[in-house]
Formats: C-alpha cells, sequence, structure tokens
C-alpha cells in the first residue's frame, strides 16, 4: 500500500481529498445536525447527480466539447438547488421540510432523463455514485484543497453567528445578528462540499460523512466545541481507513467509509450505555 | 448613553393573518423601572414584547427604543431578552452553560470578532449574578428547568443591557425558587440600575416587586403605579378588562402593613 501511495498519482490524489473531506464534511455536518436540517445534504447531493449528468450529455453531443470536468457542474447544481431550496422553504412556510422531497426527486427524476440522453449507465457513473479511489484528478483535489480552507476560514469568522443561529433563532435575530445571509453562506458552503466530497464518497453515501460522525460525537461530547472537534476525528478516521480498505478490498471507497462509521457510531453507543451504567451503579453503592 | 425613555411604543397595532392582537398601544418605559406587564392569555402581551424586540413590525404605529426609531437602532446590547421560550429549547443540543452565556455577547462583539478570555470572564460573572457559576461546564440539557431559566438570565445580563425583559420567566420554576427569583429581580433593579420589563400572569406578585403596572387585554387598559393598582377592588379590575380575570391568591394588605 505504501509503496504503490507513492507509485500512483491518483491514490495521492484521493487520500488527500479524502482527508480534506474528512475534515469539512462533519464540520458543517455538526451544524446540520443540530438546525435538524440532515436531510438537505440528501437533497443536494441527488441535485448534484443532475449536474454530473447534465455535464456528461453535454460532453456527448455538443461539437467541440470534448473535456469537461463534471465535478464543476455539480457543484453549480448543488449551488442552485440550495438556493432553490431555500425559497421553497421560503415559500412553504408551515411545510418547511416539502422542500427537501421536491429537490431530491426533481434532480433524481431530471438526472435519469439526462443520464439516457448520455447513453446510460457507464463505469464513470457508477464511480460518482458510490465513489472511486482512482477518479479524483490533481485539478479535483485543488478545488477541493480552496474549497477546504474556504469554508474552514468562513466557519472560523462566523462562528458565534453560526453558534446563536444554531442554537437559537430568536435571540439571533435580537442580537442583529442577519440570519438569511448567514443561512445562504452557509448552505452554499454545504452544496459545494457535498459537490468535493462526493468523488470520494459517491453520491448517494455523501450526507453520510456529513451526519454519521456527528451522530457518534453527539453521543459523547458536553460541549459544542468538542462535538466539533470529535465529529472530525471520527469523519476522519472513517475516511482513512475507509480509502485503505477500499483500496485492499477492490470495492467502491463510499461502502467502506460508510461502514466505518457507522461502526465507530456503534462504538460511541456503547460507551455511552456502558458509561452510563457505571455512572449510575456508583451512584447508588 | 442614558437616556430617560428607553422604550416608547405610539398607537401600535398589529394582526396575525386577519386577527388584530395588540390595538392602538400607547405605552412609555422610563429608565430605573420595574414593570409588570400583566393581562389573561391572548390578550397580546407576548406579541407587544416582540414589537419592541423587531421580531414582528408594526401594522400601524411607531417604536421608538432609547429615542431612536426601531427601524434604525443597532444599539441590541442595550437591551437583553429572557423568552418564554428558553424552557423549551432544543434540549438535546450539545453546548455547555459557559457556551450559552457567551452568546449573550454576540451583538456587543461584532462581526469579524472572536470570543475571548475577557468574554469568558463577563459570562462567569454574569453566571456568578445568577448563583450558577459551579454549573459552567455542565451541558446546558441537564440542568432543571429553575436553573436553565437562571442561565438564560445571565446570557441577558452578559452584555451589560440598560434594560431586561423577561416574558413569563417564573413559568416552570418550583414556588420556592420564585421567592429566590424577585430578590435576584430586585439586586438586578435596584443594585445595578436595570430597567425591567416583566410579562406575567401572576398579578398579585408582581404588584408587590414592580414599581410601575400595565394591564393590557390588546389594548392598554392601565398604566401606572403598583400603589395605585394594589387599591383597586375587583369590581374596578373586572372593568379594566372588560370581563372578569382571577386574582391569584396574595395577600396584599399583609404585605402592605409590613
Amino acid at each position: 500500500m505504501i509503496d504503490s501511495f507513492f507509485q500512483y498519482e491518483f491514490l495521492q490524489n484521493a487520500a488527500i481529498t479524502g482527508i480534506l473531506i474528512g475534515i469539512v464534511a462533519p464540520l458543517l455536518g455538526v451544524f446540520i445536525v443540530v438546525r435538524r436540517l440532515s436531510l438537505i445534504a440528501d437533497a443536494l447531493s441527488h441535485i448534484t447527480l443532475t449536474g454530473i449528468a447534465a455535464s456528461l450529455l453535454i460532453e456527448k453531443r455538443v461539437t467541440g466539447i470534448n473535456e469537461l470536468n463534471p465535478v464543476y457542474m455539480g457543484m453549480v447544481f448543488s449551488v442552485g438547488g440550495a438556493i432553490l431550496i431555500e425559497k421553497l422553504r421560503k415559500l412553504y412556510k408551515h411545510y418547511e421540510e416539502l422542500a427537501i422531497p421536491i429537490i431530491l426527486s426533481g434532480g433524481i427524476g431530471v438526472g435519469v432523463i439526462l443520464i439516457s440522453l448520455a447513453d446510460g449507465f457507464n463505469t464513470d457513473l457508477f464511480s460518482y455514485l458510490f465513489g472511486s479511489v482512482t477518479a479524483v484528478s490533481s485539478s479535483n483535489m485543488w478545488t477541493v484543497f480552496f474549497i477546504t480552507v474556504a469554508v474552514i476560514t468562513i466557519v472560523i469568522l462566523f462562528y458565534k453567528e453560526l453558534f446563536v443561529l444554531s442554537f437559537d433563532e430568536e435571540h439571533a435575530s435580537i442580537a442583529g445578528v442577519n440570519g438569511r445571509w448567514i443561512h445562504l453562506l452557509f448552505i452554499v458552503m454545504v452544496a459545494l462540499v457535498i459537490a468535493s466530497s462526493m468523488q470520494v464518497v459517491g453520491i448517494l453515501l455523501v450526507s453520510a460523512l456529513m451526519t454519521l460522525p456527528v451522530a457518534a460525537a453527539l453521543r459523547i461530547a458536553a460541549s459544542f466545541k468538542q462535538t466539533i472537534g470529535l465529529s472530525i476525528a471520527f469523519g476522519e478516521f472513517s475516511v482513512i481507513f475507509g480509502l485503505i480498505s477500499s483500496y485492499h478490498l477492490s470495492v467502491p471507497p463510499g461502502g467502506t467509509i460508510v461502514v466505518i462509521a457507522i461502526m465507530v457510531l456503534i462504538m460511541a453507543i456503547l460507551y455511552k450505555k456502558v458509561r452510563n451504567h457505571l455512572y449510575v451503579k456508583g451512584d447508588t453503592v | 448613553m442614558k437616556r430617560d425613555k428607553i422604550i416608547e411604543m405610539e398607537q401600535v397595532s398589529f394582526k396575525y393573518e386577519k386577527e388584530w392582537v395588540v390595538e392602538r398601544v400607547d405605552l412609555t418605559i422610563e429608565q430605573g423601572q420595574f414593570l409588570g406587564l400583566v393581562g389573561p392569555n391572548g390578550s397580546g402581551k407576548s406579541t407587544l414584547i416582540k414589537l419592541m424586540l423587531g421580531i414582528n413590525k408594526p401594522d400601524r404605529g411607531a417604536v421608538k427604543l432609547f429615542g431612536q426609531s426601531i427601524k434604525n437602532f443597532n444599539q441590541w446590547q442595550e437591551i437583553g431578552f429572557v423568552s418564554q421560550k428558553a424552557n423549551s429549547f432544543n434540549s438535546g443540543f450539545p453546548a455547555t452553560v459557559l457556551e450559552v452565556v457567551k452568546t449573550g455577547l454576540v451583538s456587543r462583539i461584532g462581526t469579524f470578532k472572536f470570543f475571548n478570555r475577557k468574554h469568558k470572564e463577563k459570562a462567569i460573572e454574569a453566571l456568578k449574578t445568577v448563583e450558577m457559576e459551579e454549573y459552567a461546564n455542565s451541558n446546558i440539557g441537564e440542568l432543571s428547568g429553575g436553573q436553565q431559566q437562571r442561565v438564560f438570565i445571565a446570557r441577558a445580563l452578559v452584555s451589560d443591557p440598560s434594560l431586561l425583559i423577561l416574558d413569563e420567566p417564573t413559568v416552570g420554576v418550583d414556588a420556592k425558587h420564585v421567592t429566590a427569583f424577585y430578590d435576584l429581580l430586585r439586586k438586578l433593579n435596584q443594585e445595578k440600575g436595570i430597567s425591567l420589563l416583566m410579562v406575567t400572569h401572576d398579578i398579585g406578585t408582581i404588584t408587590e416587586h414592580a414599581t410601575h403596572v400595565v394591564c393590557m387585554n390588546k389594548t392598554v387598559h392601565f398604566h401606572g403605579a403598583s400603589e395605585e393598582y394594589k387599591e383597586f377592588d375587583n369590581e374596578d379590575l373586572n372593568r379594566l378588562y372588560g370581563h372578569s380575570v382571577q386574582q391569584l391568591t396574595h395577600n396584599h394588605e399583609h404585605e402592605v402593613s409590613q
């Protein structure tokens, strides 16, 4: 593994991209989960698929365009979908969650049509659905690098605003926090991170990297900062060992990363149960 | 930047959908007052508070805060707010008491600036005022309702406001802690000079502690000193509200004679 890692550039690209998304996906995931928006990640990943399909179709049908990077089109659709979700949530004030199935099914529906027009399913598409250790080009890796730097900077700069908005929206508005603007910025970041993560984890499993590590951290952490720290640690652990096992077992990394993340989650649940048990026992003695 | 009149409402009306819940309210709150806002359920008390805080925008009339029109007002750190909903927040939220109290400083710190050691000290100081400093690192969800309420008061106090607005703060606080709670409010009002506006059902208790009382049922029916209000008998009160109000059991004469 180590030898081939230095031998093949694509493995380095996948590993570095994986490490980067292992930081930003759970980082944004914490805010998504505590704001009860977990399903938004799913909706956005499905609309990213539409972007990928559109890119494949244009590449195939439009003469003169041969080398189109589907990741960029995926990002454009994901960000567009994010803005559309916000519009729909405003339109259906009393049924905010309706925006999610509308965008999710719309994304898949249009995606399937575009994929068929682009001559159907192939290995490329399979790697976008479930991730791949060979599909990450170095230009994609750099794109993910810049997105990671931007997201971390924005989260640090707006940490207190994001935190107060997540904890108590009413208090945030009294404190003069521009909730709508911050929320839009946040959801655009989520869209970009989803499109970035897709290459390694795959469209269908991208939301898992944003929610499973957070679910595990919530069982253990006392403070918000601890929740963020543990989520990133769990996310990073899942990505790194997921990529290694994916390479050795020759299965898509999306599968191995998610399975490891679920194992981490089970461990966290058991840890909490055992700790509570001991605590109660110690209390009564 | 202390001004005499901290809140001025002129002919303020507000409706949800088609129903007017606040009608032609004129109300002025002056620096140093402890004002009790009382009225039956659905009388628009909470809505009136939201109009003062800019959460709701009046359909008619004007609101001024510290002499400025609310539309241009930006010194929100001058107003601390403890909402009724403080008791029904997401109790599974992974935050410590200290993290929650520090959010009260967000408007004072301003954009692109970070929490630092000084803010932490201020938060601890606010927790000391409400006697909750030993819980600074506890998870907010693990505290009792009364303890959580004190934490939310600390959050409102941490930015050194001139006015503290409390919406039914004693709901969910057990009776034996209510006295201690009023002691805390008196300390804030008299020692720290913070003006207080408290929404409550408990007419009997509030007149014992507040300097002024406002009775409202969509519009203001009475606004005056607590002493004046205590002179009213039940018949006056009924006339005041237009229908029967239940007086909570408190022995006025006993308290007054003390």
